[in-house]
This record gives C-alpha cells, structure tokens and sequence, in this order.
C-alpha cells in the first residue's frame, strides 16, 4: 500500500545573505535584494516524503503559498520527484500571520487526500516554527514535532523519533499525522536531471500570464487572455501545466485570512544596529592588559 | 479568541517534567510580575501534572499571586493534546489578558496548538516584553496598555514588536536565558486553585515508546564568568589556553559553533542561537568573530571583553574592551595577571 503525502513549502529571502544594503532606512528588509531559496527545513520534509514514496509508493503533493515567483521552488519540487504541485496565490492572503496562513494552508489540505502532511520545523524568515502545529490543529490531527527520523511505517501507524533538545522520544502515532522535520533528519537528494530536462518549462497560469504580456507589450487584455489560454492548452497536453489555487477555489472563509485574519500586527520593525557601548581599547601588553584585569576586579566583576 | 479584557491575568504556564520546572518559565515569573504590576492584575502560574502540588509552593515564591493546579494521571508526562486542551479551557473559563510560554521544545509545541484553538494572536521566541500604547495607523484609534512582544526574526538580523490590540489573550513564547532568574521569597504569600480536570485516553494520540535525556556536561547559565573560544584558536591542543583562563578565574569554558564543529569542545558548550544563551558578568570572547547568531547568545552579557586580531571583527561592536592583538599572546598574559592578582 502506499501513502499520500501533502509537503508544505515555502519560498524565502537567504536569511544568512544579509549584510547593510540589504536593509532599508526604517529598519525593514529589502526582500528583492535577496536571493529566494527553498527554505533549508522545507528540503527535508520534502525527501522524508520521497523516501516514504521510494519505499511504500504513493503521492507526493507539494503547496506553496505565496507571490508568482515561488512557482521556482514548486519546479524544484518536480525536479526532486514529486507527483503534483500547487501553487496558491492570491492579493487577498498578504500581510497574514501564522494563524491565517495555517488556516489558509488549512483549507487546501482538505481539498485533497492525505496520511501524512509533512512541514519544515521552521521558515528562517519569520522564524516562528508556529504554522505546522497550527495546521495540525485546524486539520484536526495529531502532531509530531522536531522529527528527525522516520523510524517505521506500518499499516495506520507511524513511529517517528524527535528531538526534545536534551534528548531524544520515540513516539508512535496513528495516521493521519503531520510532523515538523529538523535539518538533521536527512541529507536532501539533487535534482534528477531527466526530471529536469521534462519539467524545466512547466509553468503557472500566471507566470504564462505575466510572460505573455511582456512578449507582446501592446496587446489588449482580450488577446492576452486568448494567447495564454492556448498555451495554457499546450501545456496541459504535455503534463505541464502547474496548478494554481486562489482563495475561492480553496472556498476560505475571507475573514480569517489576511490582514483581518492576523491577530498579530507588527507596532515597528528595527535592524539590529548594535547598539554602541562604552568601550575602551586596550593595548595587547603585559601592563594594560594587567590594568583592565584589575578594573575588573576593583568593579567586582572578578571576585 | 476571547474579548479584550482589561482586569484579566497574566498567566505563565509552568513547563514541568518528572516533578522538576523548566528553568524558562521560571524565569519569565521576575518579568511577568513586573508586567502584572504595571497593569494592576494579578499574576498567575498554571501548572499541569500529577502529583506536583508542591510546585505550587514554589511558584509562589517566585512571584505568582495564585497557582492553577490542574492534576489528573494522564497529565503525568507531556503530550501535546491533552496539555492544549487542558489549557484551552482554563483560558476560556478565567479568560486571562496574558498568557506566556517558555520558548523550550515543549512550549513551542504546545503554544501553537492552543493559539490556533483559540484563533488567538501568539508571538514566537521574544527576547523581550513590556507594557505601552500603539495608535493604528488607519483610524488614529489609541490602544492603551497592549504587550509589546519583542522578537528577533529574519535569522536574527532584525527586532520587532509585535502587538496583539484586538483579539486576547495576548500569547507569546519567550526564548530561554534572556531573563533573570527570580530569587525565591519563602514569606510570598498566595493562593492554589485546584482545577477539575476532564480527559479520557483518546485525548493521548500518542504512545510514547522511549524517551533519552541527558544531562547537559556544563550549566553555563549559572556561570558569572564565561571565557568563550572561537576557530581563532586554531586547535583543539591550543583551546586549551580558553580551558586555562577559565580554570584560574573560576568560570567555565564556552564556545562558538564553529569551535565545536572543529571538534574544540563539545557542543553542551555552544553559546548561541542554537546554543545557550547567557548572561554573565563577565563574557570573554577569544578569538571569535561575532556572528549574528553567536551574539544572539551573550550580547546581554554585563561586561564583555574580546579579543581578536582583525579590527574589524564584529564582536568589537559589543564589546566594553577590545584588544586587538594575537590570542596567543594576550590570553597568556591574562593568566599571569590574574594569577598575580590573586
Ligand atoms: C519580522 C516578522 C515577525 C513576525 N512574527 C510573527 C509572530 O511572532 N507571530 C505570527 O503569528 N506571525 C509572525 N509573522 C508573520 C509570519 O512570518 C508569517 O505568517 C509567515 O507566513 C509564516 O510564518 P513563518 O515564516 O514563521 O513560518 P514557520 O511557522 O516557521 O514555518 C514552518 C513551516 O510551515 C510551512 N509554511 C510556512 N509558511 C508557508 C507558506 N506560506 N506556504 C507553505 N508552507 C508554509 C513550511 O513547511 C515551514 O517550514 C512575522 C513576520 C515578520 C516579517
Ligand atoms: C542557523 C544558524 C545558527 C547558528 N548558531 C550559532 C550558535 O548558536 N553559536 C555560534 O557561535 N554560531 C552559530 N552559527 C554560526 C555563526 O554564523 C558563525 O559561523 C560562527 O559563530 C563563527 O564562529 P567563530 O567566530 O569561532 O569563527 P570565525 O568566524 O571563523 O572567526 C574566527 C575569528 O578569530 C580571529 N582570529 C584568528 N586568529 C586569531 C589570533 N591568532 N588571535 C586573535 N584572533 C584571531 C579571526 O580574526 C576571526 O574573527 C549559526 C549559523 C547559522 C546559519
């Protein structure tokens, strides 16, 4: 028998890129002058996925949520070996926070069949770690955090060990279940390259939309829409299309997402300026440095 | 979600295994009474278990004014069900204002669960929480006393501060080590509220077959000094020198990440995002550059002293003394010295 796995991925700014530039004057973040990579944690939950399917059989559905561009990381995806990708964008989700992006997620989970729905531990953006047990709870299954190994699958149960930061657990779950992956579950595999050679021109709707105004800049919105319903057509035939899902083909209830969804709002934002302390420099010799030590002393910060 | 609520508590949940409390909530109770204070409530510590009553004792003198015990068998060890659950409708009975979480394993497990049941607002991993005002933008509407919930993001380059005005309990989990250890005060006087507590066994999804913990080799939370190695060292043979200072000044040895993936020392020693954060009197960096991510864990330090042979070393941004100079020759003239003095 095999299991249906639904992967949550999400696209985000290199976090450990940032230097100076990359930060406006009011302390927020130049998004577009990161380059956006699959997020590292999303990678191991999508190859504990492909060695469930290498091993059981099955189907493999990645999700994003977010703007055209993440359409990158759902071709990715293919690359790697799965069956389905979907993308979910839509104006109306921006600004939401954890709790209205699990309810969004929420809501295309259940559009679909699943035993296990599997996330990254955390997104090293928003850093919260908060949306897959979010998720579990709007499903209403349970939830197995910081897994970082699979250890059996068997029949309606799974068996998994997680990290509980002193230690370890093994704990055993009936399925469905959705668990969060650590980096140090696995070692993500590459892109296949025949996979890569057959999926590296599947496209989104509206990334065919966005090309096909570019390529012909002085057409009228009616004949745009023709030009890219017939390659939405070619594209179909080939297995190529991508899916996308805005908020009405999930039917989410628009009040809980968004910003009207989002219970937490950010009061302002800083860069971690370091604050300038008092500091003095001391000389790398025998006397000063035998000075400070004495300060220090004298401060009783040295007993 | 419950209505704002301005004589509501300020609620801590007391993470607890085997009997013994996480250090983490406790913590939170010097900040959390401040918080208590400032907006005329009551603090209250929640504890889930069985058989922990005197716990309740303890969290009194660390500063709660009352304790909710919720005791039943199958609250004996953690489970992310049954606690949110338990939790939940505590919240929904006494509808508190606050409600904090130790950022620990559990607490980031747990908190989640409990927000999304409660499609309350929930900050993740503060570093820091006060009291103020927050105008909205739109409508110049002034929210008065709201938690400011401050909180490193974007892989630490970033602090914000997030508000919850509108729908309550504010929640947040607050990463451990950045907050004071409370003195225990045995005069404290307070009240245990035994709560009824409901639960069957399909309220545990999970069969929890084996559990391993460690003792962690060093506490360098309870350190007052902490001399810190980094890659500048070079060796595992010449960490020794950080070994050396530490021993003759009486505090213990830490590290960077990249000192404990050369194998320096063992990773119980890592200081940092993915370490330990502390907050000793004396910090002294040796040979580390200063990585967003190990200052994460020791820029609260009282006094810091680093020492490093490239001016430009990040670490100098928040240090009180900076030698620019060779470890290996500053580091052994700080042994004699200290040798001497003492
Ligand atoms: C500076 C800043 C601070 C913030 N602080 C908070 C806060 O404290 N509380 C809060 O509620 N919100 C907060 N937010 C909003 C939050 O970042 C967003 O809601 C974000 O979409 C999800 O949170 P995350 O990045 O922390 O994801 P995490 O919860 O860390 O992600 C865990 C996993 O969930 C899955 N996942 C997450 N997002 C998506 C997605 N869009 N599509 C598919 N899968 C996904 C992935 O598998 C991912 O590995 C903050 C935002 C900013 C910019
Ligand atoms: C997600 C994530 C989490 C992380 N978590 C942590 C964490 O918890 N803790 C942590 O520490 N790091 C963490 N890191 C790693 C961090 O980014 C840095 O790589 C690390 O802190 C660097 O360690 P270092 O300062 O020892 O080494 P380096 O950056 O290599 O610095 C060595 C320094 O030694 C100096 N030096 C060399 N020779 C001498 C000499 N003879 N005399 C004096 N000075 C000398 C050099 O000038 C240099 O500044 C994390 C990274 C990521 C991405």
């Amino acid at each position: 028998m095999g299991y249906n796995c639904v992967v949550l991925i999400k696209q985000v700014p290199d976090t450990k890129r940032i230097t100076g530039d990359v930060m406006n004057d009011d302390g927020t973040v130049k998004r577009s002058a990161l380059p956006a990579i699959f997020n590292p944690e999303d990678l191991n939950a999508l190859e504990m996925a492909l060695q469930i399917k290498d091993k059981f059989g099955g189907h493999i559905t990645v999700i994003t949520m977010g703007l055209p561009a993440a359409s990158d990381i759902l071709r990715d995806s293919l690359f790697r070996g799965v069956d389905e990708a979907i993308l979910l964008t839509d104006r109306r989700c921006a600004a939401s926070d954890t709790l209205a992006t699990s309810y969004i997620l929420s809501c295309a989970v259940k559009k679909l069949d699943y035993d296990i729905v599997l996330c990254g531990r955390q997104a090293i953006d928003g850093d919260t770690a908060q949306v897959g047990p979010q998720l579990a709870e709007k499903l209403g299954i349970t939830q197995i955090t910081y897994v970082e190994e699979l250890t059996e699958l068997n029949g309606k149960t799974i068996t998994a060990r997680r990290n509980i930061g002193n230690g370890f657990q093994q704990v055993k779950a009936p399925l469905p279940v959705l668990l969060t992956v650590t980096g140090d579950a696995n070692e993500p595999r590459v892109a296949a390259a025949k996979k890569m050679m057959k999926y590296k021109n599947a496209l989104t709707p509206i990334e065919i939309q966005q090309k096909i105004t570019a390529e012909n800049p002085d057409a009228v919105q009616s004949e745009i829409k023709e030009l890219a319903e017939h390659k939405y057509g070619k594209l179909v035939e080939k297995g190529l299309l991508i899916k996308q899902w805005d908020l009405d083909a999930i039917e989410a209830d628009l009040s809980w997402c968004g910003m009207s969804g989002s219970p937490t709002k950010v009061h302002r934002i800083q860069s971690v300026v370091l604050a300038a302390k008092e500091s003095k420099e001391i000389e790398p010799d025998e006397k000063a440095v035998s000075d400070m030590i004495h300060e220090l002393i004298a401060d009783k910060i040295i007993a | 979600m419950i209505e704002v609520n301005r004589k509501g508590e300020v609620w801590v949940f007391a993470e607890q295994h085997d009997g013994r409390l996480e250090d983490t909530p406790v913590e939170l109770m010097s900040k959390a009474r401040h918080l208590a204070d400032t907006l005329g409530v009551k603090l209250a510590a929640v504890v889930l278990g069985d058989g922990v009553k005197d716990l309740a004792t303890k969290l009194i003198q660390y500063g709660a004014d009352k304790v909710y015990l919720a005791e039943h068998p199958l609250l004996r060890a953690y489970q992310t069900n049954s606690y949110a659950k338990v939790i939940f409708d505590l919240i929904h009975k006494h509808t508190p204002q606050i409600v904090l979480y130790g950022a620990t394993i559990a607490g980031r497990d747990l908190a989640p669960r409990i927000a999304s049941a409660t499609r309350a607002g929930l900050t993740a991993d503060c570093t820091d929480l006060q009291i103020g005002d927050h105008t909205t933008a739109r409508d110049k509407k002034v929210h008065k006393n709201l938690l400011f919930q401050i909180r490193p993001a974007f892989g630490g380059n970033i602090i914000a501060t997030i508000i919850n005005p509108d729908r309550w309990p504010q929640m947040a989990t607050v990463r451990e080590g950045v907050m004071p250890m409370p003195e225990p005060d045995g005069k404290r006087k307070g009240r245990i509220v035994e709560e009824e507590v409901t639960l069957a066994q399909h309220d545990l999804p999970l069969e929890i077959l084996e559990e391993h913990k460690r003792e962690k080799k060093v506490d360098l939370k309870a350190a007052r000094i902490i001399v810190a190695g980094g890659a500048g060292l070079g060796s595992k043979d010449n960490f020794k020198l950080v070994w050396d200072l530490a021993n003759c000044l009486g505090g213990a040895p830490a590290a960077t990440r990249a000192a404990v993936d050369l194998s320096f020392i063992d990773h119980d020693h890592q200081v940092g995002q993915t370490g330990t954060t502390v907050r000793p009197s004396l910090y002294i960096a040796v040979g580390i550059s200063g990585a967003i991510q190990h200052q994460a864990g020791m820029s609260q330090s009282q006094k810091i002293v680093a020492i490093n042979n490239d001016p430009d070393a990040p670490i100098f941004g928040v240090a009180h003394y900076k030698i620019i100079g060779d470890l290996n020759e500053v580091v052994p003239m700080m042994i004699k010295s200290v040798r001497e003095k003492s």
